[in-house]
């Protein structure tokens, strides 16, 4: 720790004394603290609470924002104390931990907000102590996790296609999410029916129908419309067999497909349809070929790509993993305990039905799961006391692994409802996001210009008394950033209505050639939606060849800024339409940003007349 | 054990008052205050116990094994023989190590080097101090440990000290004797009032 060296080093020092006649040459010079051992307090602010400690314990972690120079920056000359606008309950952890050497989770506070705090103070979250780190850790988990869920749900599910995709892309994405069109829609319900319908006649075919004329003995159903079983067998078969070929088609990687559960199902589900198909009608065969007919039962698992409960409730199963299979350990071990026992126990009996251990599991598993059929009972008194207690001690063991899987599946359970209300709701939060957003940053820029410019309300060419359009903003802003260069370089514009080339020496008023400049831009641009106006302009001498081409003057966006040369700069000024509705993102750039760097609107690149693009050697 | 533990913990020592402090070292108030509040943080109960102690030796000397050499200072601050370090103790003996006259050094280093305070520095005595000291510098020492050169260095030690060849080195002979050696004295100039 820190502190502790700093508090024991004079006596570290002090007992050095003690070697001091063994040595046998001179010690070396200790080496000098100049720092002033007297201690100042510091005085920091954080929103209003005024914190105060030595400057030597900030000092202990040299490598955080509060024990670092980097601290001056916040340093307020005037009240004489560090203010950070950053919040005082968080604050007083942070402090703590430079006081105290252990760093606290406040077990209240989101874990997110606390992440940003420490990553602002310049703390590493590793050193939180022992004490909260676990805490520390499964929060933030289960944010990660819960933000990892919704991202996946938002863009897995009705994220719009991709707008080169192909038929095969589109394809897997019917299969995957049926909701998207009408074609996979009904195809999924006419699978679902199929499978209804396959799954009833596999039951059907086993209930005794009413035998044919001359026979006595009742016959299966099965046997009797053979033929009409047999044809709709083949129908679903030819259904399903239709469906996972499509799938594997469709599927982006089929190695992976063909390893996922569902279609291993599928294939069982249609698999003994076909081997019937080849298998020849030989006597001891068929005795094979009947059980395979029990794998048709896999197809009522088909189910589960209708079913979402079906779906967690595999899940559960899956997650819950060790937990299950804890039981099932103690499970059998507790059986072959009580079989060895209940066995010996009944051995002597006559005619005892207990005729082996592995025929006492059959007593022992119905005994443990209190089934008690009755089959086999123990008839001595020692078999009897040993069954009580098999019985009770099947209780506990079955009772305990539960809670577990059941609080699994809770988890789960409300974690997809979680998901499904969030899907439902999400484009209309999107929405109010949106409107909200635009709202406010319309405004703050809004504020912005009024204050700089000193104009409160704009008339515009066509006499709209209005608030400032859009395009006005962003001529305020070309305005900006053009002052700026310009008291630098000099600046030359041409505009392609015709004005003539205006060289504008240094000594002259430059701004106000802008601002006529740019008042010929406004004016000829329409305030309406949808137009576009582009001013070009052009180099003069200088720079190789005058480039026409948008992608060249693009490039020169990253030349250097010459201040006073003779340099000039060819801009390009594309005044944007507001766009109709797109994300809170489309925004320009607030005028703070501008001055004395190079504008660059990177997301213009998604539609192009939204660039404010100004290039400048 | 615990319980023991516990009642060590709740038991709170306070040192005697500022003034007096002061008047008993050669510290000043802010030298005291400063002290004290590093001890108080590190040690709230007010006493180091020996555990404490040979761990904050061990942070110093992370190469060797220092828990000998600072069982033996621990004795050396401990004046009062109650297995505790109290903070009168501790900035006594930093007063007097600091910025105590030679003599006051001397003696202490004296004390420091007689185990069993019988007034007397023997061979055996020396042999494990110096055999600590070899153990807290670990691999690092130079010459390197090897089996006779702590034998070798206390012989040296008793050459240079023991001036009537009796086998012992009293606290008169020690002293003269530290006080011809040179190089000693001139180390000693280096400790002075360091802090």
């Amino acid at each position: 720790m820190a502190a502790g060296v700093a508090t024991w080093l004079p006596f570290a020092r002090a007992a050095a004394v003690g070697w001091l006649p063994l040595a046998k040459k001179t010690m070396p010079k200790p080496p000098v603290d100049n720092s002033s051992r007297s201690d100042e307090i510091l005085y920091v602010n954080v929103s209003g609470v005024r914190f105060q400690t030595w400057k030597n314990t900030l000092d202990r972690y040299p490598d955080t924002l509060l024990g670092s120079s980097e601290k001056e920056f916040f340093y307020n000359d005037d009240t004489q104390e560090y203010f950070f606008d950053r919040d005082p309950e968080m604050f007083r952890h942070i402090l703590n931990f430079y006081r105290t050497g252990k760093l606290h989770y406040p077990r209240h506070e989101c874990i997110q907000a606390f992440d940003e705090e420490l990553a602002f103070y310049g703390i590493v979250p590793e050193i939180i102590g022992d004490c909260c780190m676990e805490e520390y850790r499964d929060r933030k988990k289960e944010n990660q996790e819960r933000l990892a869920e919704d991202t996946e749900a938002n863009e897995a599910m009705d994220a719009p296609l991709p707008p080169h995709s192909t038929p095969r892309e589109r394809l897997w994405r019917a299969f995957e999410n049926p909701h998207t069109s009408t074609m996979a829609l009904v195809f999924y319900y006419v699978t679902g029916f199929f499978i209804a319908v396959s799954v009833i006649a596999n039951v059907v075919e086993t209930v005794p129908c009413r035998p044919p004329k001359g026979s006595v003995k009742d016959l299966p159903c099965g046997e009797k419309y053979q033929l009409a079983f047999f044809c709709m067998d083949t129908a679903c078969v030819l259904i399903f067999t239709f469906e996972y070929l499509m799938r594997l088609f469709a599927a982006p990687s089929r190695c992976k497909f063909m390893r996922s559960v569902m279609s291993v199902i599928d294939v069982v589900a249609i698999m003994p349809y076909y081997i019937g198909l080849v298998m020849p009608e030989n006597e001891d065969v068929s005795g094979a070929f009947v059980t395979l007919r029990v794998f048709r039962v896999f197809r009522i698992f088909k189910f589960s790509r209708h079913s979402q409960g079906l779906r967690i409730l595999g899940y559960t199963l899956k997650s819950c993993a060790s937990e299950l299979g804890f039981l099932l350990f103690s499970l059998t071990m507790a059986i072959i305990i009580f079989a060895t026992v209940m066995f010996y126990a009944e051995k002597g009996t006559k005619g005892s039905t207990f005729t082996s251990i592995p025929a006492s599991f059959w007593y022992t598993i119905v005994t443990m799961t209190t089934l008690g059929y009755g089959d086999m009972v123990p008839n001595t008194i020692a078999g009897k006391i040993f069954g009580s207690i098999c019985s009770l001690s099947g209780v506990l063991v079955i009772a305990l692994p539960v809670p577990v899987i059941v609080s699994n599946f809770s988890r789960i359970y409300h974690q997809n409802q979680r998901a499904d209300k969030m899907r439902a709701q999400q484009k209309v939060r999107l929405a109010r996001i949106r409107m909200a957003k635009k709202g406010t940053t319309n405004a703050f820029l809004q504020y912005k210009e009024d204050r700089a410019l000193g104009v409160r309300r704009v008339r515009t060419h066509d006499g709209h008394n209005g608030d400032i359009t859009f395009t006005q903003r962003t001529s305020f802003i070309h305005y900006y950033y053009l002052v700026c260069r310009i008291t630098c370089e000099n600046l030359y514009f041409v505009f392609k209505d015709g004005m003539k080339l205006q060289p504008i020496p240094n000594d002259q008023n430059i701004t106000s050639h802008v601002r006529a400049a740019m008042r010929l831009a406004n004016s000829t641009v329409s305030v309406s939606r949808g137009s576009v106006q582009e001013l070009d302009t052009l180099h003069g001498k200088g720079p190789p060849g005058p480039p026409q081409t948008r992608s060249s003057l693009n490039a020169q966006i990253n030349l250097k800024l010459n201040c006073g040369e003779q340099d000039f700069s060819a801009a390009i000024i594309s005044i944007p339409t507001p766009p109709a509705n797109t994300p809170d993102e489309s925004l320009p750039p607030s005028p703070a940003a501008i001055p004395g760097g190079i504008l660059r609107n990177t997301r213009a690149t998604a539609y192009t007349p939204d660039a404010v693009k100004i290039s400048s050697l | 054990k615990t319980d023991d533990e516990l009642e060590m913990t709740t038991v709170c020592h306070r040192p005697e008052a500022l003034e007096q402090l002061e008047s008993q070292t050669n510290f000043c108030k802010q030298e005291l205050q400063i002290l004290y509040r590093g001890f108080k943080n590190e040690c709230p109960s007010g006493i180091v116990n020996e555990e404490t102690f040979k761990h904050i030796y061990a942070q110093f000397f992370p190469h060797g094994d220092a828990s000998m050499y600072a069982h033996y200072l621990f004795n050396a601050f401990d004046t009062t023989n109650n297995g505790s370090i109290k903070f009168k103790d501790f900035v006594m003996g930093l007063s007097i190590l600091l910025r105590g006259t030679l003599r006051e050094k001397l003696e202490w280093t004296f004390h420091l080097y007689d185990i069993n305070r019988d007034g007397y520095i023997n061979r055996e005595e020396m042999t494990e101090i110096v055999k600590a000291i070899y153990d807290m510098m670990g691999k690092y020492t130079h010459p390197a440990m090897k089996g006779d050169v702590p034998q070798q260095h206390v012989d040296a030690f008793f050459q240079k000290m023991d001036k009537n060849k009796d086998g012992v080195v009293t606290l008169e002979e020690f002293v003269i004797a530290c006080q011809e050696d040179e190089i000693m004295m001139k180390s000693m100039q280096l400790f002075e009032n360091v802090m």
